[in-house]
């Protein structure tokens, strides 16, 4: 199973770091070349990037014969939901998580919900759902957006009065 | 009658007790015997709320709740209801039964969500978080933001944050593991099950939210009791004040939630080495058995 998960991984780096030259998504064939190192067979990629679609991580596109896959959100995305999650932001308690200690400011929280909100194209304050409506193609915008200064200042400058305290 | 009565009496003594237990400190000081008193009380909250009902409709019967609820059964398949039993008794223990199927389906619904939103969660953390060597046996997440909490599960994972690991040093960052470890180890999310359903199931009850708060409370100092057996209290009480700290930085005074106030109670408390109260609690454990054992013992007369 840890090996299945890796390939998960491996394919989904290739999804979100894949550059969309003609048309947006990425070919089995692609994918299976961009993991060249692996020595993986056409149909195990095939079936990796099935799981993952039968997940929701990723959405897929007919494109004559083959299907072109895309990431169904960024990477930044899904840490910020996880994230969310992990500070019971994200508005239920299913998670169950159990957390060392909530640390997070409003400010914070409200980044984490427009980096979502932003991703699934809803405006900032509705509920974040990841796995609907996803713009075409990875947006990197939202790296930008998550490592805005004010997160920042939350950590970095506090950690330096701390240190210079010692 | 009587056994009404005593359904009642155990039902008051329940909610008598849970006033005084969240009110008490000396809980701070022996969590898991605390948290044990707490899950008594939610089982005997739960069976007087069922028994309270059913006794009083088959008062006709005069005699043990569980054998009056086994004889109704025969006389319904038989058709020979008493003199003295109609509807409104009926109906009574209907509503007793109605509340325990109530219970049990939040419960189970608890359970059936917590699944699905942590197995969507291992998925999310395959696909995003990595292994780091100077966290060995944790992911941790590249996000700014400081958060440490641990995945329960069969096979449960503990993950931080990239902030958390530029926030500590080295010492408090293996207090905090250690203290999400615990929290795996002993299936805190197990512990804190029942309470979450209870509270989905009462949503309208102040008391039944400041238990679930309580025992969230309870359960993070017998974490932190974990680690600092093993790490001494110093590195954790500073990464709890660092984690605060974090916290503090742009939220103005006053706007900061309950958890921030749990986080001072927890520092005060590892500040101060305090013997366990082993006859309080050992009292408090007698007497909410006791409250738990009532009801049980009535079903079974």
């Amino acid at each position: 199973m840890t090996r299945l998960g890796d390939l998960e991984r491996a394919v989904m780096d290739v999804l979100w770091d894949a550059v969309p030259v003609t048309s947006p998504g990425v070919s089995v064939r692609e994918v299976a070349e961009a993991l060249d190192g692996r020595e993986l067979a056409y149909t195990t990629v095939m079936t990796v990037l099935d799981r993952l679609a039968g997940k929701g991580m990723v959405q897929r596109e007919r494109e004559g014969r083959a299907w072109r896959y895309c990431p169904a959100a960024s990477r930044e995305a899904y840490i910020a939901q996880l994230m969310l999650d992990a500070l019971d932001l994200g508005g239920s308690r299913d998670a169950a998580l159990v957390r060392f200690a909530r640390s997070v400011t409003g400010t914070e929280a409200d980044v984490l919900r427009a980096a979502l909100a932003a991703e699934a194209g809803l405006p900032a304050g509705t509920a974040p759902v990841v796995a609907a409506a996803p713009t075409d193609g990875p947006d990197r915008g939202l790296s930008d957006r998550v490592d805005a200064p004010q997160v920042d200042g939350a950590s970095r400058p506090d950690l330096a009065d701390e240190t210079a305290e010692r | 009658m009587a056994y009404t009565l005593h359904f009642a009496a155990a039902m008051l003594a329940c909610w008598l007790i849970a006033q005084v237990l969240a009110g008490s400190t000396w809980t701070w000081r022996s969590p898991r015997v605390a948290i044990l008193c707490w899950q008594a009380i939610g089982l005997g909250v739960g069976l007087s709320a069922m028994g309270l009902p059913i006794a009083l409709g088959l008062a006709p019967y005069q005699r043990g709740t569980g054998s009056a609820l086994l004889a109704l059964a025969d006389d319904l398949r038989h058709d020979t209801l008493p003199a003295g039993l109609g509807a409104v008794h009926l109906g009574l223990v209907g509503v007793g039964l109605g509340i325990g199927a109530v219970l049990l389906t939040t419960t189970v619904r608890s359970v059936h969500a917590s699944v699905r939103a942590q197995r969507r969660h291992r998925d999310l953390l395959t696909l995003v978080a990595r292994r780091d060597p100077t966290v060995p046996g944790a992911l941790v997440l590249d996000h700014p933001g400081a958060a440490a909490y641990c995945l329960p599960g069969v096979r449960p994972r503990v993950v931080v944050s990239a902030g958390t690991l530029s926030l500590l040093d080295r010492a408090e960052l293996a207090a905090v593991l250690t203290h999400e470890r615990a929290h795996a180890q002993e299936r805190h999310d197990l512990v804190l099950l029942p309470f979450t359903a209870l509270r989905r199931a009462l949503p309208w009850f102040r008391w039944v939210r400041a238990a679930h708060e309580r025992v969230s409370l309870l359960v993070e100092m017998r974490a932190d009791d974990k680690a600092r057996e093993l790490h001494a209290e110093a590195p954790l009480a500073g990464a709890l004040r660092r984690f605060a700290a974090a916290g503090n930085r742009i939220t103005p005074v006053g706007a900061l939630g309950v958890g921030d106030r749990d986080l001072d109670v927890r520092v005060q408390r590892l500040l101060v080495t305090a013997r366990p109260p082993r006859l309080l609690g050992g009292t408090a454990l007698a007497v909410t058995t006791t409250v738990a054992a009532l009801p049980i013992s009535l079903f079974l007369s």
